[in-house]
């Protein structure tokens, strides 16, 4: 066994990841003025590049080259450190979500140097099989809401504070909501691995057991993205740009970047939990893991091109109201069949 | 993959069932009708009344129940009624009091009934996540109870004061808990521990005297030991008076009853270490006790350190760990849960409206003016001073006795001249109600029906028990076998 | 292995050494999270990843949310304002209990034999493991808690709630 080439082809696979997973969330902005634009009967960014396919690099260089401004009477620290919790936590789930049955064969010659990339999990596509998953991705999940608070009250300004305030409270509302709307999947799956819960689907999406799961998962999985309709940490008219506000170039597209992630994961997890993950007929798994997720990427889009805003109190009694009592209802229906069918 | 779940029977956590269930009923109750359930106190009484009955059929058993979690037996039964009466008579004071502050509500109720739940769990845990599990049930539901009235600001500091020190204690409980757990090689229950301590003893014994040290800390801070007595009379002066009589007696009851089974199933091996412990903490929460209140004029802070002093003398009983002193314990508790109530039924009634008169010179002349209600305290004040023929004199004397028969005739000799320093505070009381007159008209003292009989009830009672104490005395010393002193 | 185990230990120590000493209560709450992450470090390091999970959940991703929430709305008047400094007696007197505690568990630990874990049974994760604790031997105080959190709901109603009848 060759320890460090192993290493290094590990690096190399979450490198790999990485930057596709990067230049997916390039695209998915880009896609994203392209749908509002067609649902608002407008062009969307055509100039740069045929179709305007090359508009990301544009804005990329555009915020590189941008002043970054830090206002006086900041908390220099966590104003720097909030946009890299955003990021970060936003990346850090995908490394568990499985986006395709085997990559590699199972060993591999090089150089002479047999390598078992299957003892070294190397072969599977996923970065971690890890048993708890599900869990670690909502462990990240909680986190992310920190960069938004510590941003928010670093900033020293009334907007950022009420923008971070209003999603903590947001995001630990919902966070029960999406938490108890996957036990049903997990009482099926029997675990809480993210690979044997797609496994448990080859004959069955769990979209169809669990419809009721799935429609209260995405509904919070919109609260906890901070997407229309439940964006208000950042609603233009009354908090400016929310914790963003005195954000601007690199920091800035950190926390866009942050919030493009969210919504990937989110459709990701949505696909594994939910869809089947990377199973289907005929096309390679890859395809079709991201073929469901970015349906679902549509659905945000679409989603955000149709609905007005909620209002605060409207946001809560639905998450603790209407939500909660759905998702514990939900379980116990889940419970009460599997102990009679299964 | 199979999973077979340990057998049980409801019927040995009986009372926690249908108190729980009650004040979840209550709420419901509440919350699904258009006007405020009137008979929600009667029902509250009714659950007790039920709790008793059915406390009364696990008194002669013998054992554990669900996997070992909870004891079974004659002494968790006495201290369940002990606990019973203490919620039923705190009932008895409340409404007429709540509704004068326009705060009758059910969640009073139902948190009282919690309470005593989470007392219950305590006192029958067999496993001390079980026991701090109960002590938790109970101390939230009394912070609330603490801070009932919400406009008043003496009882938010109450609340508040007895929130931030009660989550202190609990916290170093846990930790001594945890230490236990570390040094006795994995487990935490307390029929184990003692034969676990044993063997791993000549190995960890410094982890487990801090273990022991920091859970001695923690029930006393339940019991109001000096020196963790700080909050006692801050947050018994705040309190809504039910509520402080309720915190008086059955929380330490519970404390008491739970830090005694401790000590006595799962430390015998270390008694050695714990004994000159409490010895110090006998001699030093009587002491302050009784001094302080002398110096006191609110009769609700007199109580307060009069209450503080009550918890040395059972401290003194937890030294002397024999058979008598376990008996003195359960008897004092009964007689101590009569006579504060007692008493606190008279301040209520002297108050007359939202606790106006809560200053001791308020009580001149009232022996001329109200006689019975003076005799009642009168007979209330001396049970707490320990004076025969009074259920406090037989406690003490029991208890005193069991110390003596231990070897701690020094700690006798303190505990009897503490209890002579009481005798002054306490008469005063009598001299101001029978030898002075009236300062001022305080206006009429209304004798609301249940307040007037719970009055009427314990002084008798405290004058009964102390009379004919053998009956009790053949229960308690029936039920204290299981503990081999 | 070895290494990792005294790294987290060492910044859980320092980082809850740090939550005490800090003036600023925000500050404060930060090390405390730094604290959860190192403890939960040290539990993925005894194999018991269900635990650290909920230990990240709960206790970083929910509640030090809250804490820092209302840490953050007292804090909206006066955003300068420190805790006051303690008294030399107390801060003698912290330490040395600090001290006497620390030689206490020390002494005691320094005697205990270390020995080898016995391993889970095979096929059965952590997660597993703890299910069947809590609906076996831990039924009853599992139970209980459901009551404990209801009283503490009730409570919080009861004291913060605008208007009872």
């Amino acid at each position: 066994m060759n320890m460090p080439l192993l290493i290094l082809l590990t690096a190399l696979k979450i490198t790999v990841i990485l930057v596709v997973f990067l230049t997916a969330i390039a695209y998915t902005v880009l896609m994203e003025r392209k749908v509002l634009g067609f649902i608002q009967l407008r062009y969307g960014p055509n100039r740069v590049g045929p179709w305007g396919l090359l508009q990301p690099l544009a804005d990329l260089v555009k915020l590189l080259f941008k002043e970054d401004f830090t206002p006086p009477m900041v908390n220099k620290v966590l104003f720097i450190m909030a946009p890299m919790i955003t990021a970060i936590t936003a990346f850090l789930p995908f490394a568990v979500i499985p986006f395709a049955s085997q990559i590699l064969p199972d060993t591999i010659t090089v150089y002479g140097q047999t390598l078992d990339l299957k003892a070294a999990g190397l072969n599977q596509g996923v970065i971690a099989d890890v048993n708890v998953g599900i869990l670690y991705v909502f462990a990240m999940s909680s986190l992310a809401v920190y960069g938004a608070v510590l941003g928010g009250w670093a900033s020293n300004s009334k907007y950022s504070l009420l923008g971070g305030l209003r999603l903590s409270a947001q995001m630990v509302s919902y966070e029960l909501a999406l938490g108890l709307s996957i036990i049903g999947v997990l009482m099926l799956a029997g675990s809480l691995s993210l690979v044997k819960i797609v496994e448990a689907q080859k004959n069955l999406w769990f979209i169809f057991l669990q419809p009721l799961g799935f429609i209260i998962f995405m509904i919070a999985a919109f609260a906890e993205c901070a997407r229309t309709p439940f964006d208000l940490i950042e609603c233009e008219n009354e908090l400016v740009a929310g914790y963003q506000t005195e954000y601007s170039s690199m920091k800035w597209a950190l926390f866009m970047l942050g919030e493009y992630c969210h919504i990937i994961v989110a459709s990701a997890l949505a696909t594994t939990l939910f869809l089947g993950g990377w199973q289907g007929p005929v096309l390679p798994p890859i395809v079709w893991f991201v073929l469901k997720t970015f349906v679902l990427v549509f659905v945000f889009i679409w989603v955000r091109g149709t609905y007005p805003r909620f209002r605060f109190d409207q946001l809560m009694y639905l998450g603790w109201k209407v939500l909660l009592p759905l998702a514990l209802l939900n379980i116990l229906v889940t419970g009460v069949v599997i102990l009679f069918l299964g | 993959m199979s999973l077979t779940i340990p057998t049980f029977s409801l019927a040995s956590i009986g009372p926690w069932l249908t108190l729980s269930v009650a004040a979840i009923a209550i709420l419901v109750w509440d919350a699904l009708s258009k006007e405020r359930p009137a008979a929600v106190p009667a029902v509250s009484l009714a659950a007790l009344v039920i709790a008793a009955v059915q406390s009364l059929t696990l008194l002669g058993k013998k054992g554990t129940d669900f996997a070992g979690m909870v004891y079974v037996d004659g002494f968790t039964a006495l201290a369940y009624l002990i606990l019973i009466l203490g919620a039923a008579l705190t009932i008895f004071l409340s409404w007429r009091y709540l509704e004068e502050y326009g705060k009758n509500l059910s969640e009073y109720y139902a948190l009282l009934l919690f309470a005593t739940t989470g007392m219950m769990i305590m006192v029958a845990g067999a496993h001390l996540i079980m026991i701090f599990l109960g002590l938790e049930v109970m101390s939230i539901a009394v912070y609330v109870l603490a801070g009932f009235l919400r406009e008043d600001l003496k009882s938010n500091e109450a609340a508040m004061k007895y929130l931030v020190l009660g989550a202190f204690s609990s916290a170093i409980l846990l930790f001594g808990m945890a230490l236990i757990y570390g040094a006795a090689g994995g487990t935490l229950y307390l029929n184990e521990l003692a034969k676990k301590l044993a063997v791993t003893k000549a190995v960890t014994q410094p982890l487990i005297l801090l273990g022991l040290g920091l859970i001695v800390v923690g029930f006393g801070f339940k019991v109001a030991a000096v020196p963790f007595h700080m909050w006692t009379p801050d947050v018994y002066e705040g309190a809504p008076t039910s509520v402080t009589a309720y915190m008086a007696v059955a929380v330490k009851a519970a404390a008491v009853a739970t830090f005694l089974r401790v000590l006595y199933v799962s430390f015998p091996g270390f008694a050695a270490d714990w004994t000159w412990l409490l010895w110090g903490l006998a001699v030093a929460t009587m002491t302050l006790g009784n001094v302080v209140a002398i110096a006191q004029t609110n009769i609700k802070r007199m109580l307060a350190y009069s209450s503080i002093a009550h918890a040395g003398y059972l401290l003194v009983g937890l030294v002397a760990a024999n058979q008598l002193a376990a008996v003195g314990i359960l008897y004092y508790l009964l007689a101590y849960t009569l006579m504060n109530i007692g008493a606190f039924a008279a301040i209520l009634l002297v108050s007359r409206q939202q606790d106006r008169y809560l200053n001791i010179y308020d009580y001149c002349g009232l022996g001329r003016q109200h006689p019975g209600l003076a005799a009642a305290m009168s007979v209330f004040m001396f049970a707490l001073a320990g004076m025969p023929p009074t259920a406090g004199f037989v406690g003490k004397l029991y208890i005193f006795a069991a110390a003596v028969q231990a070897g701690y005739i020094w700690l006798v000799i303190l505990a009897v001249m503490n209890s002579l320093v009481s005798v002054y505070y306490y008469l005063r009381i009598t001299v101001l109600m029978y030898m002075r007159p009236a300062e001022a008209d305080l206006g009429p003292v209304s004798f609301t029906p249940a307040v007037t009989a719970t009055l009427a009830a314990t002084a008798l009672a405290v004058v009964l028990v102390g009379i004919f104490p053998g009956w009790f005395y053949d229960l308690a010393a029936a039920s204290v076998k299981i503990f081999s002193l | 292995m070895e290494y990792l185990f005294y790294s987290l230990a060492a910044v859980a120590l320092i980082s809850g050494a740090l939550v005490v000493f800090q003036t600023h209560p925000l500050r404060s709450a930060l090390w405390l999270i730094v604290n959860f992450f190192a403890v939960a470090g040290l539990y993925l390091l005894a194999h018991a990843e269900f635990i650290a999970a909920i230990q990240i959940i709960v206790y970083a991703g929910a509640i030090m949310v809250l804490f820092l929430f209302v840490i953050m709305l007292l804090n909206l008047r006066q955003p300068e304002e420190e805790l006051a400094r303690p008294r030399l007696g107390l801060k003698i007197a912290g330490i040395t209990v600090a001290v006497l505690s620390a030689v206490l568990i020390g002494m005691g630990l320094a005697k205990v034999v270390l020995k080898p874990v016995t391993e889970l049974p095979v096929g059965l994760g952590n997660t597993e493991s703890v299910a069947r604790l809590l609906f076996t031997d831990y039924l009853l105080p599992f139970e209980v808690t459901s009551v404990l959190l209801l009283v503490a709901i009730v409570g919080s109603v009861v004291l913060a709630k605008a208007k009872l009848r």
